[in-house]
């Protein structure tokens, strides 16, 4: 069985960051619980574009964030994060 | 090289936007200051300059590929190694190549050469901006027109 897309995301976070693997949950706040900053993001960022193939739109996310228009939760939990993951992965194949 | 305004490349010898590379040139100047003291008697180009400038070199790719709207800025710098000694006076042949164009970021591979033999290479990320001033952007144009950048590259 395919793992799931959090499971490829906790998996990416726990190898890019050097966090143990079962600190990460699925309510996890990238920023706020797991301390990522957006430097190390861009590593967890790139290999999440390798891995599913995809671009995260990280310059739209953060534009949204600044502006009010979403919350870092949107974005930044890691079932969110997943779910926006799964989006981008079905848009590709449109 | 013009070390003491961190202008350190010379030339662009080629640039693809096509397979998204670069090829520039500097040479390392006999005389500087900063050979005085890296290392007294025994000058060497120091790796952090060598790492600058395949950043610069990337850097100019960059703004080719982000058509001269956008500036990049080094953000990390990784798989840094020194192969050789680099001296005064040396030519290098500085290259770089996309490895990753993200969102707002992107990575490239980059290595120097000297004499055909690798001397240095590294893994570089940048962030990149829409140009913060006019100011920045004039000058930088200004510079791309000094080190032979082709105007075809970005249009």
């Amino acid at each position: 069985m395919m793992s799931s897309t959090f499971d490829q995301v906790a998996t990416i976070i726990a190898e890019t960051c050097d966090i143990p693997r079962d600190t990460i949950t699925p309510e996890s706040h990238a920023i706020d619980d797991l301390g990522i900053d957006s430097l190390d993001f861009l590593d967890i960022a790139f290999a999440i574009d390798k891995a599913f193939g995809i671009k995260l739109p990280l310059e739209k996310w953060t534009q949204e964030v600044n502006d009010g228009k979403a919350t870092t939760e949107q974005y930044f939990v890691l079932k969110n994060l997943s779910a926006r993951i799964d989006e981008l992965v079905a848009a590709k194949g449109e | 090289m013009q070390l003491e305004y961190f202008q350190l490349i010379d030339r662009i010898v080629a640039l693809d936007p096509g397979s998204r590379s670069i090829t520039v040139e500097a040479q390392v100047p006999q005389q500087s200051t900063i050979f005085e003291g890296h290392f007294p008697g025994y000058p060497l180009m120091p790796g952090v300059l060598l790492i600058e400038a395949m950043a610069q070199t990337s850097g100019w790719l960059l703004i080719s590929l982000l058509k001269f709207e956008r500036m990049p800025f080094l953000a990390a710098v990784k798989e840094a190694k020194m192969r050789t000694f680099v001296t005064p006076g040396e030519t290098l042949s500085i290259e770089a190549v996309i490895a990753h164009e993200g969102s707002g970021y992107a990575m490239t591979d980059a290595k120097i050469s000297v004499g055909g033999k690798l001397a240095c290479n590294a893994t570089l990320t940048f962030r990149h901006v829409p140009f913060p001033n006019p100011d920045l952007r004039g000058h930088m144009e200004a510079m791309a027109k000094r080190i032979g950048y082709p105007q075809q590259a970005s249009s």
